[in-house]
């Protein structure tokens, strides 16, 4: 009988404490999924505010400008909507204008906001980012 | 010519990889002996076959064989020589070939050292190499055919990716394919111990060496990974939760866990089906790594899903093979059944901790990995798992392993007396110290995770060297010796968390931008931008900058570049780096804001070496480990 108790007693802890794990790894998850937006969507309000986010999209031609420092503003489009990127910190190889990217940050005033490793440029020259691709409708 | 010799060779090892596949398993079937043999015959021409295959693209590619469209593709006649040699394996189609020769070398070897298993095993085992040999085989030469003809006539070639023309992305493939193909060994152990029926203690101890060896290899080749991302990606980071990082992390997580189960399966005969299990996902998840990074699938699902017939075939075979040993599993493990009999406090109780844990942090991370990959696939929308998932459940999974470490390795198998914990209480309490002093030296905000971090890397140390003590002062000699490889892979670790709480804790970065001949003051040294060259290499020009570091002990001159690939209109980033045990000291240049204005990173990094020192000790133990069960040392007498 008090062995049968114990065994009892084991197994609901167990089970309990691999549910409480399964609950803090799933929240966890769900806590750190970031949605790609394009600017269009951005533009439909679809992204979430206050929350981090990826914009996905190409720097518009002639839209790159120093704030000073390493700060910079740049513009992305998807050729039908466009939104303004302030990033703030060294900008990794390949990134420039007419080239995609993928930013990850926050919306504040129509301002999509990103800083240190925010921003991530093409691998290579044959490389286009999945989202960025999607966003241009090119696929 | 070049193509049409590596398309005969390609048919001729499909084959041999049939023939050596498909005799021993009928002869088994059939109860034919002579036939199992076979398999022994034949593997050494499976595996002369691969290499001359391998060697034909390897001449094709340094003699500028642009005919072939994989050279085309990812060579170039001003290529120094040397990366010629490794642009064989810079792309998906070469990259699997390597695979490919590094499962027939493998094959090659467990046939020549079949000694302590029955033949029939060794058989059997070699089928079964030899029916994923056919399968990658043919998946190479019917859609990844590294020797197809170019289209078109192609005057030059279109340069390797200039970010793999480097020394330490040079070796890293191959030593992260020795390891993932390594893993190979164990599934067909166990898949021809379920064919069999049986799975007795003393052929693990044969399988052993092969598993510390893959394991080691797969240690060597990530932690060159993360040393060339740090280096060359060129912002400093070593670790990035990437899908392609994850890919080969996995993999590492289930080996480690079989290493660990495979002591209890030799030492007590038991956890039999478990062990069988863990090398089937072990080399699931391998071949997954190597789908997920070559295949494309990650730049693109639908890119991906433009050319199906990779990665319907790729998927297939995956499926096969897991499914197959699966079902096989499922009809067999109960016939590997033993009675198991320990009590809580026991190395099986700790052992089986540690292997579930390790199971459940490689899961969700494939969690995370494939997560994207799969609602993308069903149109659900784009989205991706932030860093942040992985850095919190693999904290919360390492935390109770690094604490049960610590224990673990004092108890027994079956029961633990006692008396092996005395003192562990105290070295507990002393460790905190220690910890609290290391802490207020360095910094006066302390948080929890960084006395955590150097709490549990202390603690796993200092209760390891308790342990080698111990046995040592026993006079047990051989017992130590047989110990060593466990007690330098945990310092490895215990090294390995040091490294990581020092970085992430400790690490200081600035991002500037700098005028010539400006000082800016950062990290307690002076920085003075005191030059600006331009320089050619072989196959790019370059701007290079001359940063002259000053603290009051040393001056340090740094030579960071921005390189022009002439096959290739985007600037890179070439860090230079000050690299010392203690710190290192990381200049890497941006881009410019004026003609004498540029942009750079500066980062103070300290102890970020042991990470990869930690890494590469842990690696050491798995060499000792497959060294001492292959020489097996029987003297009493101590080693030092």
């Amino acid at each position: 009988m008090k062995l049968r108790y114990k065994r009892i007693g084991i197994i609901t802890l167990t089970l309990s404490l691999v549910s409480v794990a399964l609950m803090l790894l799933l929240s966890a998850f769900n806590d750190n999924l970031l949605y790609s937006f394009s600017p269009t969507q951005i533009d439909n309000n679809e992204a979430p505010l206050g929350r981090e986010f990826r914009l996905a999209g190409m720097v518009k031609d002639d839209s790159l400008k120093s704030l000073g420092g390493v700060d910079i503003e740049f513009i992305v489009t998807d050729f039908n909507n466009e939104i303004t990127v302030r990033y703030s910190g060294l900008t990794p190889d390949l990134f420039g204008e007419g080239q995609g990217i993928v930013a990850l940050g926050t919306l504040i005033e129509g301002v999509f906001v990103t800083s240190n490793n925010g921003l991530l440029a093409k691998h290579d020259e044959n490389y286009m980012p999945p989202e960025v691709a999607e966003a241009l409708g090119i696929s | 010519m070049y193509s049409l010799l590596g398309n005969l060779f390609l048919v001729l090892a499909i084959s041999t990889s049939l023939l050596i596949s498909v005799f021993p398993i009928v002869g088994y079937i059939k109860k034919i002996p002579q036939w199992s043999s076979f398999a022994k015959i034949f593997t050494p021409i499976l595996a002369i076959e691969v290499l001359i295959a391998y060697v034909i693209l390897t001449v094709a590619f340094v003699l500028d064989k642009y005919e072939i469209a994989y050279v085309a593709g990812h060579s170039n006649s001003l290529l120094p020589l040397i990366y010629k040699f490794t642009a064989v394996w810079g792309g998906h189609e070469g990259s699997m070939l390597l695979w490919m020769l590094f499962l027939a070398l493998w094959m090659l070897s467990v046939s020549a050292f079949m000694k302590g298993i029955p033949s029939e095993l060794g058989s059997l085992m070699l089928a079964v190499l030899a029916l994923v040999s056919f399968g990658i085989l043919s998946f190479i030469y019917l859609t990844s055919n590294p020797f197809d003809l170019s289209e078109f006539f192609v005057l030059d070639g279109s340069d390797l990716n200039p970010l793999l023309q480097d020394p330490g992305m040079a070796i890293h493939p191959p030593m992260l394919y020795l390891g993932y193909v390594g893993l190979a060994i164990p599934f067909a152990f166990s898949v021809a111990c379920l064919i069999i029926g049986k799975l007795e203690s003393s052929h693990v101890a044969w399988l052993r060496p092969w598993l510390s060896m893959s394991w080691a290899f797969l240690t060597i080749g990530i932690t060159l990974g993360s040393w060339w991302a740090y280096y060359e990606l060129g912002w400093g980071g070593w670790w990035f939760w990437d899908p392609v990082e994850n890919a080969s992390f996995m993999p590492w997580l289930i080996a480690t866990a079989l290493i660990h189960s495979a002591a209890v399966t030799q030492t007590r005969s038991i956890f039999k089906s478990w062990f069988v299990l863990l090398s089937i996902i072990g080399f699931s998840l391998s071949l997954l790594g190597t789908f997920l990074v070559r295949s494309g699938v990650l730049v693109s699902v639908h890119a991906f899903a433009a050319d199906p017939s990779r990665g319907l075939f790729i998927l297939l075979l995956i499926g096969l093979i897991l499914g197959g040993s699966l079902l096989l599993f499922m009809l067999r493990a109960e016939q590997l059944k033993s009675a198991v009999n320990f009590n809580f406090l026991s190395k099986e109780a700790f052992l089986l901790i540690n292997n579930l844990l390790l199971l459940v942090a490689s899961l969700s991370i494939l969690l995370g990995t494939l997560y994207p990959l799969v609602v993308d696939a069903l149109g659900l929308g784009k989205l991706s798992v932030g860093a942040p998932y992985f850095e919190i459940v693999f904290l919360y999974l390492m935390l109770p392993l690094m604490l049960c470490i610590g224990i673990g390795i004092h108890v027994d198998w079956i029961k633990s007396k006692d008396k092996n914990l005395k003192h562990l209480k105290s070295l507990a309490a002393i460790i905190l110290i220690i910890s609290l002093i290391v802490l207020y030296s360095n910094t006066n905000s302390i948080t929890v995770l960084m006395l955590l971090g150097f709490w549990f890397s202390f603690w796993i140390m200092f209760s390891t060297i308790f342990l080698g003590l111990k046995t040592y002062k026993d006079r047990n000699y051989s017992y130590f010796l047989k110990q060593t490889p466990m007690l330098v892979a945990h310092i490895g670790l215990a090294v390995f968390i040091l490294g990581v709480t020092f970085v992430k804790n400790f690490s200081v970065t600035t991002d500037q931008v700098m005028t010539l001949n400006q000082t800016v003051n950062f990290a307690d040294s002076d920085w003075l931008f005191s030059d600006l060259v331009s320089l050619d290499g072989p196959n790019y020009s370059a701007i290079q900058a001359e940063i002259i570091s000053t603290s009051s002990n040393e001056r340090i001159t740094f030579n960071p570049q921005r390189r022009l690939y002439f096959k290739n209109e985007n600037a890179m980033t070439e860090a230079d780096i000050d690299a010392s045990i203690i710190r290192d000291l990381f200049v890497a240049m941006g881009d410019p804001v004026s003609s004498n204005e540029w942009q750079f990173r500066i980062q103070y990094r300290p102890f970020i070496r042991g990470i990869w020192l930690g890494a590469l000790i842990m690696a050491l133990g798995g060499l000792i480990s497959a060294f001492l069960h292959i020489y097996k040392p029987t003297n009493k007498k101590p080693l030092l």
